[in-house]
This record gives C-alpha cells, sequence and structure tokens, in this order.
C-alpha cells in the first residue's frame, strides 16, 4: 500500500468524523428549531443570537459533567456501549460517497473512504451492529426502564431489517452491484430507480424509506427511548459524554441515513458536476428535514404495532416486490 | 391584549361539538378494510401538512417571559397591598384583625395601639408570604376594602419565608397624590362614578 493512499484516506476520515461530528451537534439545532416552530415556539434563543450557540454551550455542559457509573451495573459493558453506537455509526460511513470525485490542487480526491464491491451490504451490517449499543447498554443498566428499551430494540432490530434488506434487493437486482458509486452511475444512464420498473423502484424506495425510521429510531418507531413511557430508555442511567456518544451516532446514523437513501434511489449526486454535488446535499436536507417533521406531525407506535406492520404488512410487499422485479428483468 | 378572554366563560359556546368515532371493526376482513383505507387516504399527510403550515405562517405565541408578560385578570390573588382612603389618603385599616382571624394558614400576624389621639392604630402588621396560600380570605373579609390582593406575582426570594410588612404593602403617598391608586374590582368596591362624589377632607388641601 503506497504512502500517498495511506495519507489520503486518514484525512479522509478525520474530514468525516469531524464534519460530521459537528453536524450532529447543529443536527440537534436544527431539530429543536423546526420543532419548535412547527409547535408555534421559539426554541432555543438566549445563547448567541437566534440560540446558534446552544450547541457550544450543549457541547460544554456533556464534555465536563460527570461520569456516573452506577453501583449495580455491569461495568465493562455498561461503558462500551454508546462507543459502540457512536463507532459503528461511523464506520459505516465509510462506504457512502458523500460528493462526486473533484480535483482539488491538480490531485484527484475521491470523497469516499473506501469503495468496496459490497457497499450497501456492509453500510446496512454495519448500522445494524450499532443496535448492539441500545441492546447492550440497555441490559447492563440493572434499570427496568433500560432494560424494557433492549427488550424492545431487539424486536424492533429483527422487524427492520428483514425489510431493508428485502426492500433493496430489487434494485440491487437491477444494478447488478452493491457498490454505491455503481447504483450512482446505473442511474445516470436508466434514470432514477424510483421511476425505474413500472413502480417497482418507487416501492422498493418507500419501504426503505419507513425501515430507515426505525433503523435510526426516529418518532414513528421511536420505541427504543420513549420518553412518555420509558423515560430515555437505555439512556437512562447514563450522564456526561457517555449519553453524549449515544446521542452523537445517533444523529450520524440519521444524516448518513440521509445520505443512503437518495445515493440509492434519488440519482445520487448525478453525473458528478457541481450541480449534482448540490443537488445531492439538497436531497439528504430534505431527507434529514423529513426526520423532524414527522416527530412534529406523527404519533408514535407501539413495540407490537411495528412488528405487525414490519412482519405482517412491509415483509410480504417487498417479497412480492421482489418477485415482480425478477419477472420484470426475466421477459 | 385586554382581558375579554380571561372573563369568557362560555366556552361551550365557541365551536365545541362532539367527534363522530367509529365503532372499531371485529370481524377480519373490516379490519384489512380499515387498514387499506387509512394507508390510502393520506391521514398521515394531514398531520405533517398541519404542522408544515403552522412552521411558514410563523405565527409564534411564545411570550419572552422576563421581557414580556401577560396581562392577568383584575381578580388575580398575587401579593396583597394595603390602600388608602381617597378622601384623606389616611390609611384604610382600621386595626380590627378580622384578616388575622379569618387567615386559614396563619400568616397574617396584626398588632394595635392607643395612640396619642386615642385612635386605635395599627402597630405592626405581617404577612408570612411562605406560608401564605393566596386564599383571598383575608381581601374577601376587610370591611373597609384596605386589604387587597395585587398583580405583582413575581415573589422569587432567596428564603423560604419572604414577609411583607405594612409599609410595603401600603399605597405609597406619592402615588396616592397622583390618583394612580388602583382599586379591587368586585364586590363591594367604589363604584366607577364615585370619583365625582369623593371629597378630599379639609385636612388634605
Amino acid at each position: 500500500m503506497d504512502t500517498a493512499y495511506l495519507i489520503e484516506t486518514v484525512i479522509k476520515v478525520v474530514v468525516i468524523l469531524l464534519i460530521f461530528s459537528a453536524l450532529a451537534g447543529i443536527g440537534t439545532y436544527f431539530e429543536r428549531k423546526v420543532l419548535a416552530f412547527m409547535q408555534r415556539r421559539l426554541g432555543p434563543m438566549y445563547v448567541g443570537p437566534y440560540g446558534l450557540l446552544q450547541v457550544a454551550a450543549d457541547g460544554v455542559k456533556l464534555f465536563t459533567k460527570e461520569d456516573i457509573i452506577p453501583t449495580n451495573v455491569v461495568g465493562r459493558i455498561f461503558k462500551i456501549a454508546p462507543v459502540i453506537t457512536a463507532a459503528t455509526a461511523f464506520m459505516a460511513a465509510a462506504a457512502i460517497p458523500f460528493l462526486p470525485s473533484f480535483t482539488l490542487f491538480g490531485y484527484e480526491v475521491h470523497p469516499i473512504v473506501a469503495d468496496i464491491n459490497i457497499g450497501i451490504l456492509y453500510i446496512l451490517g454495519i448500522m445494524g451492529v450499532g443496535l448492539y449499543g441500545p441492546l447492550l447498554g440497555g441490559m447492563a443498566s440493572a434499570n427496568k426502564f433500560s432494560l424494557l428499551s433492549a427488550a424492545r430494540g431487539a424486536a424492533v432490530f429483527i422487524s427492520y431489517e428483514v425489510v431493508t434488506g428485502l426492500s433493496i434487493l430489487a434494485p440491487i437486482m437491477m444494478v447488478g452491484s452493491l457498490s454505491l458509486v455503481d447504483f450512482n452511475n446505473y442511474q445516470i444512464e436508466n434514470g432514477w430507480i424510483v421511476f425505474n420498473m413500472y413502480g417497482v423502484g418507487f416501492v422498493a424506495f418507500i419501504l426503505f424509506w419507513i425501515a430507515a425510521f426505525a433503523e435510526t429510531g426516529r418518532t414513528p418507531f421511536h420505541l427504543i427511548a420513549n420518553d412518555h413511557e420509558i423515560i430515555d430508555g437505555f439512556g437512562t442511567e447514563y450522564s456526561g459524554m457517555r449519553w453524549g456518544l449515544f446521542f452523537i451516532g445517533e444523529y450520524a446514523n440519521m444524516f448518513f441515513i440521509s445520505f443512503v437513501i437518495p445515493l440509492l434511489f434519488l440519482g445520487g449526486y448525478g453525473d458528478g458536476s457541481f450541480l449534482g454535488a448540490m443537488a445531492l446535499l439538497g436531497k439528504v436536507a430534505f431527507f434529514f428535514f423529513f426526520f423532524l417533521w414527522t416527530r412534529a406531525a406523527w404519533p408514535d407506535v407501539r413495540p407490537d404495532q411495528l412488528m405487525w406492520l414490519c412482519w405482517k404488512v412491509l415483509m410480504p410487499i417487498a417479497v412480492i416486490n421482489v418477485v415482480i422485479a425478477g419477472f420484470l428483468m426475466m421477459f | 391584549m385586554n382581558n375579554e378572554q380571561f372573563n369568557n366563560r362560555n366556552v361551550s359556546e365557541d365551536g365545541y361539538y362532539l367527534v363522530d368515532i367509529e365503532d372499531y371493526p371485529t370481524a377480519g376482513w373490516d379490519k384489512f378494510k380499515r387498514v387499506v383505507k387509512r394507508t390510502f387516504r393520506g391521514e398521515l399527510f394531514v398531520g405533517l401538512w398541519v404542522v408544515l403550515r403552522e412552521m411558514i405562517v410563523f405565527n409564534k405565541h411564545t411570550i419572552s417571559y422576563p421581557e414580556e408578560k401577560m396581562p392577568i385578570g383584575p381578580r388575580y390573588r398575587a401579593v396583597h397591598e394595603m390602600k388608602r382612603l381617597w378622601e384623606s389618603d389616611a390609611e384604610r385599616c382600621i386595626g380590627c384583625g378580622l384578616c388575622e382571624k379569618i387567615c386559614i394558614s396563619n400568616c397574617i400576624r396584626i398588632d394595635t395601639k392607643i395612640d396619642e389621639n386615642s385612635r386605635k392604630e395599627v402597630s405592626e402588621y405581617t404577612i408570612n408570604l411562605g406560608r401564605c396560600i393566596f386564599c383571598g380570605y383575608c381581601a374577601e373579609v376587610c370591611p373597609e376594602l384596605a386589604i387587597t390582593h395585587g398583580g405583582e406575582y413575581e415573589n422569587a426570594s432567596d428564603q423560604r419565608e419572604h414577609f411583607l410588612i405594612y409599609e410595603d404593602m401600603l399605597t405609597p403617598i406619592d402615588k396616592m397624590k397622583a390618583g394612580a391608586q388602583l382599586e379591587f374590582e368586585g364586590f363591594g368596591a367604589i363604584t366607577p362614578h364615585e370619583d365625582e362624589r369623593v371629597k378630599k377632607t379639609p385636612l388634605a388641601y
């Protein structure tokens, strides 16, 4: 492995880590503002102009808060659980092409850490591993609410992962590759996958989008850490930066899944021009906004309703979708 | 903002109606039909539109509290006030002690003495706001409308027992001279046209 490649990769990793850690903080600001506006409130207003420095204030608080390890917890697992969530969220980003490749000072930069040939499988797999954070944290916490949350997490996990996997089968069959770069290139020639194959792509898109809400644990499926039922679920016993890591993991996951959806279904960054890159960022912004939007508008479902939805409705639809896609490609 | 909205008690006349709720389906086919109907009727998008509309309309009902304050009702019961007589600017309190007697949380303490003109005078009057439950009995029982509730509700203090003494509650004399004393609107209050009838006692000139 030559040195230039190594240095380039390290720089990319650091840049992605820094940008998305910061975005996770700014994401909380946007979430609070958007939710406030939708509920006819003002949101954070006092720290900095329009409350912009609220993120910094929260960060200072999280970093300096005492790190409490309660007496009866399983110490090692309790300590490692938040790291799993945050680390896997960022590990999943390794196979995401954030922008089209561009030339910087005569050096061609590919804004993807590793263009591996199993890209989307790797992303979904690592994001799935991320659920071990809430699961282990909840079980190690010696707290009934955390335990409930861990149990729910396991139930949610096996429900939505099936839908996620089956829903992207049809697009994968169309493209014939698992790399997100190949997905993007396929869509340059054949148009967006959402509109492809007489609605098969659209159904897959909707199913994947629904599963993304369960994946990130956002509001219609926010039952792992539902404040009004089980306090903060797996996060109940956590304090300070350990809780902050859960938080960063959740928001980074939201951003990454917002990148994955347009890359898979909505044409990605297009032909690689500047306009295409901006279009990708616009799509990402919309999907991130939609996560906040639904939180203001929709109620939460119960765990049994989520499992009913995933197993009895979405999974059959996904399977039928794959079968139809197969027939369409055969004839 | 005026007080109209606080005085309107007829909430049933403002467009309230019973919501028509369908019975829950029991048969499997009916349940299936309901699922399909709910899925494709787009009810979720109604919710999305409602919150988006509120975001676009941008009509905030937040009151930035320390800078802005809500108007409070005229009969709001906050920290007590002691009134003066319009005729002579003298204190209305006659030291009868009824407020101390009726106070159900025992927070009023009144002490009186005979002064040099052989008149009964209030020598000490305190209200322990740490005990006061702001029930309004003292204002109600007062035969002279001397003690009333004012609108000052910001009484945070660094200790639990926050006492009010008589001099703090009494309408300041300059405010009285300016004719700015607020009257309690309620049973036994002076009527609005009282201004023309009140004559200052000769001593006040």
